[in-house]
């Protein structure tokens, strides 16, 4: 199915706001967007396991942590260039995908949750436990920001870079998403024993579609690091992986670019609200069950209903 | 030649035989319809055989292959393919994209992850012909969870031909449907290439006579008649228990 | 003797396990959610109970209070939230995992930060003589109660109709009301039951660990451990796989105290690769 018109039109519009954002708003509010830039790719990495292939996964916070880690021992601890730090970052979170493939893919549904959080949190013990190697629950500040040339140690350099980062990332998954791997996924998210009749090896869709779901993830991960310059436990946490879920259902499963808005919908309101209150953990909470109650196909979902709605069948 | 051939097969779940020693040969282009009461154990063989379930003991050749223990979607890249007695679609995606899923199936090419769909002009030429061919053209667009329970039937059925299969199951395929919607349905079978070999399960005996070439009835696990109309009409065995349990 | 003593430690241990644990089980095996508010329910337990221990002294007050409180918290939830999400899996999940977050929230807004421990109830206290070691009367009381629950919920399984519904499992609610079971009630008390199981859990685990933000957090992945171990749904895996938890989990903080969590999770990854849905789980 060709893209719409008016979708091309409405990122054309985006991609122009985004480009400018730095001469608009305020130096603290660029290095707010820039959060908000990586939790969408994080959020979109995990839609293509839930709402495309249907797999919901309570731990993708290991892979996005898993790459941070790697980038801060790598260049902290061995004095590596951004060269080769980026991708071997990229490589270990693909790798730790595929690992927890194999063992979540025995296994579906609830199972298949209840396993990717507790291989999450078992990357989690080993960031918080192995002190000597990672410090801990004190985590590892310091973390440079990337050198490929030019510097990006000004927030409006970085933001830049992790737009032009996310912008072809962004690319790549609407290819995969529209791909005939992709349509198969959806086969697959409503009907595994159909795509099985149909003679398509379901494993090694999913498998693949987890091992990319990491990748991504392990992108954004590698960004936040550079963001921070700083990697901790918190960002392997079963929260992390949580935030990443309702991030994907507030803006809508399975829409590509919902997820996006649902983590800069998320991104803002923790920043808003943790400036008024402690208690962010509340409302987060909060939201996820009014989001669930009331709009479970998420804000894009909402407005594509009505649009088709409207257009008839 | 023969298409299926199905050696002395059981399977039990738990203490119960669901199917105890079957054994029937196919051969290609035949119309064979397995008739018998509920419970018979028909789609448990139908299950055995398209493998989503795997047999206790037993052998099952497909076109000279032994598929006994294949995955289900490497029988149906050897030219298998079905129909599911309660309705297997997929509910969020349109009628177009389910028969374009099912044209890129059989032939299992590798994950193609990064053309788009829409620049395999061939695939899509593909499932117009089919919607078009089995009269679902109009509904192309539409999600297939709202179409009419009579539509999506035909869309099982689209979808098991589209790959182009040589032996073709059918599991009950006129099950729920108005008289109208029966007849369709007979006429779409009735138009299938004559190379297509094709098992079927029925209920409706009128369907069953009119449809197959052979006839073989279940009970209880077991294959207990064969053979053509007037063989099956006078079988006493076979009026027990269809009249007798009434 | 030592290992006895470990091996002590790790029943023990096990049968707080499996008060968490056959509640999560149980609550799955009738009406398929998975409970993520699960550990919420043991360390609020835990809290309350130990604020009613603080101002009463009396442990078995402490129990009653937390089990009623957590329990009807769980009827609330179960029967305004989740009432329209049965067999429904996200959006289950999402809606147990905001009720985790908002009790994670508010319990460290009432109890603070620090660590916090139940005083052992005087009739406990003590211990019996093993060697060169006192081995506590309360780990014994532990023991003793893990069993004595698993006993009845046996019974109660095997030797009632509501029993024999919950092993079953209510797969036609059409049915079950045509039977007379009025459906909704027993969804709303077997879920408040589980909860009030593991705010038991919570209080009785006091004098032996302590609560702690987090302290959620990490019973239910033992809790997910333990099922995911014995299989969801079924007494008698969530007996074998908190048993078997515990046992791992003791020895793990004894010998590999930085990687405790490693000793349970491998043999986790080892019965996932042999029988993903657990030693007697069912689909």
């Amino acid at each position: 199915m060709k893209p719409r018109i008016e979708v091309l039109a409405a990122c054309a519009v985006v991609l122009v706001l985004l480009l400018v954002l730095p001469d608009v708003v305020r130096p603290y509010y660029v290095g707010l967007a820039t959060k908000m830039l990586i939790f969408a790719l994080f959020a979109m990495s995990l839609d293509l396991l839930l709402g495309y292939t249907g797999l919901a996964s309570l731990g993708h916070a290991a892979f996005f942590g898993t790459a941070a880690y790697t980038i801060a021992l790598l260049t902290l601890r061995g004095g590596v260039t951004s060269w080769v730090a980026f991708p071997t970052s990229l490589a270990v979170a693909t790798v730790t995908g595929g690992l927890v493939a194999v063992l979540a893919l025995r296994a579906r549904g609830s199972y298949f949750l209840m396993i990717t959080f507790a291989l999450a949190q078992v990357v989690w013990s080993v960031a918080f436990g192995w002190r000597s190697l990672t410090n801990g629950d004190d985590g590892m500040p310091g973390v440079p920001r990337p050198d490929f040339g030019w510097s990006l140690d000004g927030a409006t350099p970085f933001y830049y870079f992790t737009l032009a980062v996310f912008a072809v990332a962004a690319l790549l998954l609407a290819a995969i998403v529209s791909s005939p791997f992709g349509y198969a996924l959806r086969g697959i998210r409503d009907s595994e024993t159909r795509m099985q009749a149909l003679g398509y090896d379901v494993w090694r869709y999913q498998f693949v579609a987890f091992v990319l779901a990491a990748a991504f993830a392990g992108l954004a991960g590698a960004l936040y690091a550079y963001l921070n310059r700083f990697v901790s436990p918190d960002d392997l946490h079963v929260i992390q992986s949580a935030e990443a879920l309702i991030m994907v259902i507030l803006g809508g499963a399975g829409t590509l670019f919902g997820p996006a808005i649902g983590a800069a919908l998320i991104v803002f309101l923790e920043d808003y609200v943790s400036s008024m209150t402690e208690h962010w953990l509340m409302v987060l909470g909060a939201i996820y069950v009014l989001v669930t109650l009331f709009a479970p196909r998420g804000l894009v979902g909402l407005v594509t209903t009505h649009l088709r709605e409207r257009s008839g069948p | 030649m023969i298409a299926l051939a199905v050696d002395n097969l059981s399977k039990n779940f738990g203490g119960v035989a669901a199917l105890a020693g079957v054994s029937l040969e196919i051969g290609v282009g035949e119309r064979r319809v397995l008739l018998g009461p509920n419970g018979a154990g028909k789609t448990t063989l139908f299950h055995a055989i398209s493998g989503t379930v795997l047999p206790s003991s037993g052998r099952i050749g497909l076109f000279g292959h032994d598929i006994t223990r294949l995955r289900a979607d490497r029988r149906a890249r050897l030219g298998l393919a079905r129909t599911f007695q309660i309705t297997n679609l997929f509910p969020r995606l349109t009628v177009l994209d389910s028969v374009l899923l099912a044209v890129g199936g059989a032939d299992g090419r590798p994950l193609e992850p990064l053309r788009p769909m829409w620049s395999y002009r061939r695939r899509y030429d593909q499932a117009h012909v089919l919607l078009e061919q089995w009269g679902l053209a109009a509904t192309a667009r539409r999600i297939v969870r709202n179409l009419s329970y009579g539509e999506q039937r035909q869309l099982e059925l689209v979808l098991a031909l589209a790959g182009e299969p040589r032996l073709l199951l059918l599991d009950e395929p006129t099950a729920g449907l108005s008289p109208a919607e029966t007849a369709r349905v007979v006429e779409m079978v009735q138009r299938l290439p004559r190379e297509m070999t094709i098992l079927m399960i029925e209920h409706d005996m009128d369907v069953a006579f009119e449809l197959a070439d052979r006839i073989a009835v279940m009970h209880q696990g077991r294959l207990i008649a064969e053979g053509g109309e007037a063989e099956i009409r006078a079988d006493p065995r076979v009026s027990e228990i269809y009249l007798g349990s009434e | 003797m030592i290992w006895l003593i470990h091996v002590l430690n790790g029943i023990a241990i096990g049968m707080l396990l499996f008060l968490l644990a056959a509640g999560m089980s149980l609550i799955y095996g009738l009406m398929k959610i998975l409970n993520l508010t699960h550990g919420s329910f043991y360390l609020v337990g835990g809290y309350i109970g130990l604020t009613v221990m603080q101002r009463t002294g009396s442990f078995v007050l402490a129990l009653l209070a937390a089990a009623a409180v957590i329990g009807v918290a769980g009827a609330v939830i179960e029967r305004f939230f989740l009432r329209r999400f049965h067999f429904d899996e996200l959006p289950q999940t999402l809606i147990t995992f905001g009720f985790l977050f908002i009790f994670a929230d508010a319990s460290l807004w009432i109890w603070g930060g620090d660590p916090l421990m139940l005083r052992q109830p005087r009739m406990l206290a003590g211990s019996l003589p093993l060697g060169d070691y006192g081995y506590p009367y309360y780990r014994f009381f532990l023991i003793g109660v893990g069993l004595a629950f698993a006993a009845a919920l046996w019974w109660f399984q095997e030797h009632t109709r509501l029993g024999t519904m919950l092993r079953a499992g209510v797969d036609d609610a059409e049915i079950a009301r045509a039977l007379g079971i009025n459906v909704s009630l027993l969804f709303t008390l077997v879920f408040a039951a589980g909860a009030a199981f593991a705010a038991l859990g919570g209080v009785l685990a006091g004098p032996v660990l302590s609560y702690y933000p987090g302290a959620d957090f990490d019973a239910l992945i033992l809790a997910f451990v333990v099922v995911i171990v014995g299989g969801l749904g079924s007494l008698r895996g969530a007996l074998a796989g908190a048993l078997l938890v515990g046992l791992l989990d003791d020895f793990g903080k004894a010998f590999f105290p930085q990687f405790a969590l490693f000793t349970v999770f491998v043999p986790m990854a080892l019965i996932l690769v042999v029988r993903p849905t657990g030693l007697f789980g069912r689909r």
